[in-house]
């Protein structure tokens, strides 16, 4: 049980940087390879001043601040020195493992001797419900977990919903127009690439708060913890695609969401029944790669059904 | 008004490709009037209109729209005074949006857009009498994506995003170029529905003949990168395309003339 509670809360913490990896890659068509190194530079900047005794909200924000930075600068490169998306990715990705490593002073902080925003929502928990374990049909659960459960939930729903708020606002429409087609964007009066800019400082914001709920989460910051994250990412819209099936921009954010944390589930199962966690990375790599294709592949069946009919 | 001083525009300056494509051009367009621009290829016509929507920079001259100097303007921010429609359908509407979506993006048109709550979007009866207007049925789909639309509906559709906001200036860049007779047919409908309606400044460059005898007040003729006849009032009523043919025909008549005689006066002199 504490398995799945685990993989849930972990799909929820996951679900913000896909929320930003949905905002790049759905809507411009962007895919930031800098996203992998922003994660940790989320979890970095919080463990360093978690352990500095900066109390741990302004310590996440702070991180957030961070990875938008993070993203302004890739968003810089792409659109103001017109660097090829994929490679201003990969600059600010190969750049900011070396800030990693010299913000934590080293390739990882540990975490168990500070007060993290997981102690908060655990202590929360105990003194609104005095209990210590809740019972859930026949499982006992610890109330801490399923706090920091509901704690990492609240603010996957928070932003999917402001998500969902914004594009409805003069703004989000100028910004998804962008996205889609930047020529008659910028014949309405919205330059693109200031929205693609600013996409990507939100989407690398998202992914470093992610990061920084990750690390307190786990108790550490390493420097390697952000490795694949892009991809995980990419998996998640995709999972949330395919769940939600829908032009409705809300019900995709939710799909997101959603995507996520199965993801997550699906990936605990499968530990459990033995999968070796070495080859998560590959087997989350082929996942995406199936989705890719799969609709180019169905359609080329279809025809050859259809022909034989 | 737009008032356009002696524009220059070169590319590939200095190179074997040097294409002079405006080489000094003056055109005053008073408010109200509806220009239309004809020209072979290659004449400029298409790097007049670029120049004034801000897709190329001129080498010299100015710009001026509503009194304002737009020379040095970024395309984003022209966009504020002109509403365009391009030659390809597919790009002056957002095809992954609905087309209730395009119109309210078009009607924050050289506005602030802020994190309010898009007003269109909230208000749908406004947006359905205008869409009603342009007599296609669309109002009653303002929720489909608009790349599931036709070519023709999604360049009226393209007209009404460039006009909701009145513009100081409508531009027209051969927008029925790319659609089948019957749809061009309908979209000059439309646009002579909404230039005159609103009384709105208009430059459309076309080469269609008919489209140049039968629409607007005035006309202007381009030839290799220069104004070679500007036709209104009465002259431009009687106008018929056999008229324009023989008018390019004697362009260019006048050219062979000019380099043949060049020829003979090099022969002889030097």
């Amino acid at each position: 049980m504490s398995l799945l509670t685990g993989a849930l809360t972990m799909g929820c913490i996951l679900a913000l940087m896909a929320l930003g990896v949905f905002l790049t890659f759905r809507i411009f068509g962007f895919a930031d390879l800098a996203t992998d190194s922003v994660l940790t530079l989320g979890a970095a900047t919080a463990a360093v001043l978690l352990t500095r005794g900066v109390p741990p909200v302004p310590a996440t924000l702070a991180a957030t601040g961070a990875g938008m930075l993070a993203g302004c600068v890739t968003g810089a490169l792409h659109t103001r020195l017109k660097i090829n998306n994929l490679l201003s990715g990969i600059l600010v990705m190969t750049g900011l493992y070396s800030v990693n490593l010299r913000i934590m002073g080293g390739s990882n902080v540990p975490l168990s001797q500070t007060a993290t925003m997981i102690d908060m929502a655990t202590a929360v928990a105990r003194r609104l419900t005095g209990v210590e374990t809740v019972r859930i049909s026949v499982w006992e659960i610890p109330a801490g977990d399923l706090a920091v459960l509901v704690g990492a939930f609240l603010p996957a729903c928070l932003i999917g919903l402001a998500l969902r708020a914004f594009f409805r606002t003069d703004f989000g429409v100028a910004l998804r127009a962008s996205g889609d087609n930047a020529q008659s964007a910028l014949a309405q009066g919205v330059s693109a690439p200031d929205m693609l800019l600013i996409s990507l400082m939100l989407s690398g914001g998202l992914s470093a708060l992610a990061g920084a709920l990750m690390a307190q989460y786990q108790g550490f910051a390493d420097v390697q913890m952000g490795v694949g994250t892009l991809v995980l990412g990419l998996a998640s819209v995709i999972i949330g695609q395919a769940l939600v099936r829908t032009r409705s921009l809300g019900i995709a954010i939710a799909g997101v969401v959603m995507g996520s944390v199965l993801f997550r589930l699906l990936v605990s199962i499968a530990l459990r029944w033995g999968l070796n966690p070495n080859d998560l990375k590959l087997i989350t790599a082929l996942f995406v790669l199936a989705t890719l294709v799969a609709p180019d592949v169905a359609a080329r069946f279809g025809k050859r059904g259809a022909r034989r009919a | 008004m737009l008032d356009i001083r002696g524009i220059v525009k070169t590319f590939h300056p200095g190179t074997e490709n040097e294409v002079r494509a405006l080489q000094g051009v003056d055109l005053r367009v008073e408010d109200g009037s509806f220009v239309v621009v004809i020209g072979t290829n290659g004449s400029g016509k298409s790097t007049l209109q670029n120049a004034v929507s801000g897709s190329a920079v001129v080498d010299e001259g100015t710009i001026l729209l509503a009194g304002r100097d737009i020379t040095r303007w970024p395309e984003h921010r022209r966009a504020a005074l002109i509403g365009r429609v391009f030659q390809n359908p597919f790009s002056g509407t957002a095809p992954g949006m609905s087309v209730g979506e395009n119109l309210a993006l078009a009607e924050r048109r050289g506005l602030r857009r802020t994190l309010r709550r898009n007003a269109s979007l909230r208000s749908r009866d406004a947006l359905a009498e205008r869409v009603r207007r342009l007599g296609m049925g669309l109002e009653d789909r303002l929720d489909t994506e608009i790349g599931s639309l036709s070519g023709g509906q999604r360049q009226a559709l393209t007209l009404l995003m460039a006009t909701m906001r009145r513009p100081e200036l409508l531009l027209l860049d051969e927008h029925t170029a790319a659609l089948d007779p019957r749809a061009a047919e309908m979209v000059i409908r439309v646009t002579d529905d909404l230039v005159r309606g609103g009384k709105l400044t208009t430059l459309m460059v076309t080469h269609s003949m008919q489209q140049a005898v039968s629409l607007g007040d005035r006309l202007v003729m381009m030839h290799r990168g220069r104004v070679v006849a500007d036709i209104s009032g009465a002259e431009k009523q009687r106008l018929r395309p056999g008229d324009l043919l023989d008018r390019f025909d004697a362009i260019r008549r006048r050219e062979q003339i000019d380099l043949s005689a060049a020829e003979m006066l090099r022969e002889t002199y030097i």
